[in-house]
């Protein structure tokens, strides 16, 4: 008899802590515990931009990138409302972040989601600060890309309690490295791929730094394509490869190497040791080799 | 009545394949002929700069007074750099050429400097007048050089694509004016390298503390292989592959890397040492389950546990599920910004999955940083009002004439864009200002 208690209040428990999980739904539209610095994206991002900007601290676009603009609006805040001035979105400023603003979370991301030019400031009709984007351009990107080029943020969340700002949904801005447009990116992704995309990955980092150490070289030009378009620099350029989709790696590598990594010791010049033909690469000094490529001066 | 057919039907194929064949050969010398004018204007561009320059020197050099000499000077510089960008159109890549390009960069350089210079304050020393009339008469050997290329080519009707195929092929009978006239050049100029070594065109300073910092016994390949087990992780034997740098290296390194599914480490140390200058680690990274802030805490642990002493965090961003940090030297509440590292950590599991300190280890030293003369108040007055000032620290950065120098450093916004402003703490000289971006519109979203 003892034991069918035992066994019942055990079931008991356990239900009831089934049901808690259960009772409290979870909140999709509310700051998650993390604490927000500058660089951060995601939701979390978009709240606090929304936020500020709700009660006039923020007046840039609410999309999701924590850049110096969010970062601004919040030391400010910090400093009006006597909280630490650290320009990091820790609990207390959260907290009272959510004490002074509102957050229509629903409206915020519908806005979003459907690319409209919004602002949020508190005390004026909503409904007034939203207008469909003007179309620009025509939008002739092809949308293939999109799918590479975010295919992080657009893995499936699952819906556990992960107490980050990862979700389905998109930002309508990325980081990117100062002084380099995602374009640029691109670019150096597809002459990495055409020249390198069967190298480890090291070596494809590698051949994204010859290309930034010739553009800081004042022997060879002064800009990303101007290199890439050097006539006869590259082989996947002269042969066209250069204009095959390149993949995620491809583009990891550039960002790699753009943000400073350079596993080629500054090398200006690499061939493949079994067709160079040309005499001259032969005596440039040789710096090291990388997967099939020799990395000189 | 089928013969006919049959050949009627032949006649229009035979017709219909001259015709495309035909027309396929139009387009093919439509492209060959817009490649070859790209690369004759970029040739015969290059020759006019070149005279135009040649000119220039010679009327700076001729100029009474020497403040007048700012604009002349930042006419050739003008002109050098649109001359290199036409080398660079041309096909000259495997022909060796690279003193030309070093030669017009020099001048370049030079009257660079010149022309930001205050000439009223600091006029053409006799040294520098000497550099110049140097490069008169050598711009002046060039122009001829490039001239007689120029009119052989011409008369002769010489094309640039027969040049590309010649250097292609590496034929060595080809008798190409073109390409002799080239290494002409190149063998003049070549002559000139050595006798501009003492003028004042010389490196940057940040040549002269190269690797200063690297220390310490030669350390022997096992013990380079039992380090990069450390910094790879891994605990139980695995085959690592190991190589040491050629004669073209600045620095003796070993390369360590290791790969295994899904996973590819790679790992530079310097011989000297055992210091680590690049890590990279390729895995594919998961969903994020930390934050970039913990992820800096990750990465700050990191760098302390490898002995970077007295670094602060200087920017964070995150791309996709990865963050990447930087850190700078901080000495004595100076920040020394050409001392930095970088830290990539996979968010998914905060493992560290990159570190390059390659512009650490090659800068690092204990400077001498001498006390502001000017305070920080008054080192605003030098900074455009209408820029609100947001931050201000002390720091050590690199001007354009490659000298370390102290100055103040001011983050403020001028309407909704953020300004770095750098300040002499001398005098009060606006050293650099840049634009800080680093986000963009995500083109590929929505």
């Amino acid at each position: 008899m003892t034991l069918r208690k035992y066994i019942l209040l055990v079931i008991i428990c356990l239900s009831a802590i089934g049901l808690q999980e259960t009772y409290f739904p979870k909140e999709v539209d509310a700051f998650t515990n993390q604490v927000i610095q500058r660089g951060s994206t995601g939701d979390d991002v978009i709240e606090l931009q929304a936020r500020l900007q709700y009660i006039g601290y923020y007046n840039g676009k609410i999309d999701g990138v924590f850049g110096w603009g969010t970062y601004w609006a919040l030391r400010n805040f910090q400093k009006d409302y006597s909280l630490d001035i650290d320009g990091l979105a820790g609990l207390k400023t959260r907290q009272k972040l959510v004490d002074v603003s509102k957050f229509d979370g629903k409206w915020v991301h519908e806005q979003i989601a459907k690319g409209n030019d919004f602002t949020y400031y508190g005390g004026t009709d909503l409904a007034k600060q939203t207008k469909p984007k003007a179309k620009a351009g025509g939008g002739s990107t092809p949308p293939k890309q999109q799918s590479t080029q975010n295919t992080g943020n657009q893995k499936k969340s699952t819906n556990n309690t992960a107490n980050t700002g990862n979700t389905e949904r998109k930002t309508t801005a990325v980081n990117v490295p100062q002084g380099f447009s995602q374009n640029d990116i691109n670019l150096m992704a597809n002459a990495v791929y055409g020249e390198a995309r069967g190298e480890p990955y090291e070596g494809q980092v590698a051949v994204a730094s010859v290309i930034l150490n010739r553009v800081e070289s004042s022997t060879f030009p002064n800009t990303v394509a101007g290199v890439i378009f050097e006539p006869r620099a590259f082989t996947a350029v002269a042969d066209g490869q250069i204009w095959l989709t390149p993949n995620d790696k491809a583009r990891e590598a550039v960002l790699d190497a753009i943000n400073g990594w350079d596993p080629t010791g500054e090398a200006l010049y690499y061939f493949n040791p079994d067709t160079a033909t040309s005499s001259w690469i032969w005596g440039r000094p040789q710096i090291k080799r990388i997967g099939k490529h020799i990395f000189c001066k | 009545m089928l013969r006919w057919i049959a050949i009627i039907a032949l006649a229009v194929g035979v017709a219909g394949t001259a015709a495309w064949g035909y027309k396929e050969h139009q387009e093919k010398n439509a492209i060959l002929i817009q490649a070859e004018n790209t690369y004759q204007r970029a040739f015969h561009e290059l020759t006019y700069n070149i005279d135009l320059m040649h000119d220039k020197i010679g009327t700076a050099i001729a100029m009474n007074s020497r403040e007048r000499l700012s604009p002349e000077m930042a006419e050739i510089w003008r002109l050098t750099s649109e001359s290199l960008a036409n080398v660079g159109q041309l096909p000259l890549t495997l022909l060796p050429f690279n003193k030309t390009e070093e030669f017009l960069s020099n001048i370049g350089e030079f009257t660079y400097r010149t022309a930001i210079r205050d000439l009223d304050k600091e006029p053409l020393s006799d040294k520098e007048l000497d550099t110049l009339k140097n490069l008169y008469s050598q711009a002046g050997d060039i122009k001829d050089e490039l001239r007689q290329v120029q009119h052989t080519a011409m008369e002769n009707n010489l094309r640039w694509m027969d040049v590309q195929l010649a250097l292609a092929t590496e034929d060595e009978q080809a008798d190409n004016t073109i390409i002799d006239g080239f290494k002409t050049v190149e063998k003049k100029i070549e002559g000139y390298a050595e006798g501009n070594v003492d003028s004042a065109i010389s490196g940057t300073s940040s040549e002269n503390h190269k690797y200063e910092n690297i220390q310490g016994e030669k350390i022997s390949e096992e013990q380079a292989l039992q380090y990069s087990k450390d910094l790879f992780n891994i605990k139980e034997e695995r085959d690592l592959s190991i190589t040491e740098t050629g004669d073209g290296a600045d620095i003796p390194l070993y390369s360590i890397s290791f790969s295994e599914e899904n996973k590819r480490a790679y790992l530079d140390v310097t011989q000297q040492g055992g210091y680590p200058l690049t890590l990279l680690v390729d895995r594919p990274v998961g969903e994020q389950k930390i934050s970039l802030n913990e992820g800096f805490e990750i990465a700050k642990q990191y760098i302390e546990k490898h002995d970077f002493k007295d670094m602060e965090m200087f920017n964070s961003s995150q791309y996709e599920n990865v963050g990447i940090y930087s850190f700078i030297y901080n000495q004595d509440g100076v920040r020394v910004f050409a001392d930095a590292i970088e830290v990539k950590v996979a968010l998914d599991n905060g493992d560290i999955i990159g570190l390059t300190a390659n512009n650490y280890y090659l800068n690092h030293h204990e400077r001498d940083i001498p006390e502001p003369e000017l305070s920080s108040e008054d080192a605003r007055d030098f900074v455009n009002p209408n820029v609100e000032i947001q931050e201000d620290f002390l720091a050590v950065i690199t001007n354009d004439l490659g000298e370390e120098v102290l100055v103040y450093e001011f983050l403020g916004l001028l309407g909704d864009d953020t300004y770095r402003i750098f300040i002499n703490a001398m005098d009060g000289h606006e050293e650099k200002v840049e634009k800080l971006n680093g986000k963009e519109i995500n083109y590929a979203g929505i």
